[in-house]
């Protein structure tokens, strides 16, 4: 359950946002949690959740995209759709795959209110 | 643990973010109302057209950017003191323990004079560290509680209490120092799923899997078999005695990771560990002199020039393909 620390992280980073840009409510916050991340994105969410009251998470609509696991295949020369590490590449079968998208675990931006 | 960071919830780091919490409390207001917008509410009571008061605010900051940050303090910290850290990651019972003091024993040997410390995390107690302890080698015991790794934080306090509990290499250290070279082996909790994610700062990652375990575990979970630089297979000596197929298990792992490297040893008999000493003398002249870049390193540079080529070829292919057209 290491998503209870990942949600620790984003209320931080939440948090330390709050200071710097002064916004007084959190209305909605979007994260990415790419298919390769090594991050199961319902128990994140419902580590937020358990989070939230009486943060400034509060009351927030939290968004959480999941970026399609892609990696390079070798033997085809092309950028393939995997949707977990191990997986073959689907066009070849081979498994020389190296990774290149879907690693992602980013804040990327949230909408606030300045009442 | 803390849940805001995941450090030891009694650390100093502990004590500050605490605060930060506490202060924000003023500046921060939550409504505990039913999330509808309320315009007006700000200090003109009024709500200008095109002068929202909501608005965005674009982060694309990386979640684990705060431990990444201090793992990267580590990394230096490692550096400027001549330490190469291993960060030893495994399910519970896979030898872990047993394989580090049988290290130790054969690096006294092998490597006479060679400085080994021991970080130890555990959920609870210090049966490790005084397993440890009982080699002669410094060990810092780290009880995350209910946490279930370790991260950077947690490892750059044990690191600072290592030093303050051992003057005497310390001193040696910064006094007349030999070639200052030293070994730090992390053991991380028994968890094959969620110290994948954390950076320590480490050098590598080390997997161990025991042929008591099953062979398809680099398969059932990858994040941590594709992390890791060095597979070690242990407990080979009970080989005959178990169903584990060697090949498949290597090549699951070469499935999630094609250039992890690849150990068989018995921590008990000892056989195979001449080769895992070997690794270790390449991991810290690694480590030491830059231009000699660990093997897989080199692999994985040749893989991505092999990729940027093929790329390269298409774009070629494409526009002579715009250009005739």
């Amino acid at each position: 359950m290491h998503e209870a620390s990942l949600a620790g992280g984003v209320l931080q980073l939440v948090e330390d946002t709050a200071v710097r840009e002064g916004f007084s409510r959190l209305l909605s916050l979007r994260l990415e949690a790419g298919q390769l991340a090594g991050v199961d994105v319902r128990a994140l969410r419902f580590a937020l959740e358990s989070l939230a009251p009486g943060t400034v998470l509060e009351g927030a609509e939290i968004q959480i995209e999941e970026p399609p696991g892609q990696a390079w295949c070798m033997g085809c020369a092309q950028t393939v759709s995997i949707a977990q590490r191990g997986d073959a590449c689907p066009s070849c079968g081979s498994y020389q795959l190296q990774p290149t998208g879907g690693m992602e675990l980013r804040v990327i931006d949230m909408q606030v209110s300045d009442d | 643990m803390c849940v805001v960071c995941g450090c030891s919830g009694n650390s100093p780091a502990h004590a500050r973010h605490v605060q930060t919490h506490a202060g924000e409390a003023g500046v921060v207001q939550v409504n505990p109302g039913n999330g509808d917008l309320h315009f007006g509410a700000g200090a003109a009571r009024v709500s200008v057209p095109g002068m929202s008061q909501a608005r965005a605010i674009k982060l694309e900051t990386d979640i684990l950017g705060a431990n990444n940050r201090v793992a990267q303090q580590n990394r230096a910290h490692f550096e400027a003191h001549g330490v190469t850290a291993l960060n030893l990651v495994s399910s519970p019972g896979s030898g872990k323990t047993t394989l580090l003091c049988a290290t130790i024993e054969a690096l006294k040997k092998h490597a006479p004079g060679l400085r080994v410390a021991v970080i130890e995390g555990d959920q609870q107690t210090s049966f490790d560290a005084d397993r440890i302890r009982a080699t002669g080698a410094p060990a810092i015991q780290v009880n995350t509680g209910k946490g279930c790794h370790l991260d950077a934080p947690m490892v750059s306090e044990a690191f600072a209490q290592l030093h303050s509990h051992d003057h005497h290499s310390h001193d040696h250290h910064h006094g007349n120092h030999d070639d200052g070279h030293s070994l730090l082996f992390i053991e991380n909790v028994g968890n094959l799923v969620c110290p994948a994610v954390w950076d320590l700062g480490e050098a590598a990652k080390v997997a161990i899997l025991s042929v008591t375990e099953g062979e398809d575990k680099p398969l059932k979970y990858p994040d941590m078999f594709a992390a890791a630089q060095l597979m070690i297979l242990n407990k080979t000596d009970l080989l005959p005695h178990v169903k584990f197929d060697v090949a498949r298990c290597i090549a699951l792992a070469r499935r999630v990771n094609p250039t992890i490297e690849i150990l068989q040893l018995s921590a008990t008999t000892g056989e195979g560990m001449d080769a895992w000493l070997h690794w270790l003398d390449h991991a810290m002249g690694a480590h030491h002199h830059h231009h000699d870049e660990p093997v897989s390193e080199e692999a994985a540079l040749r893989q991505r020039v092999q990729q940027l080529e093929a790329e390269l070829a298409q774009a070629q292919a494409a526009l002579t393909t715009r250009s005739a057209a």
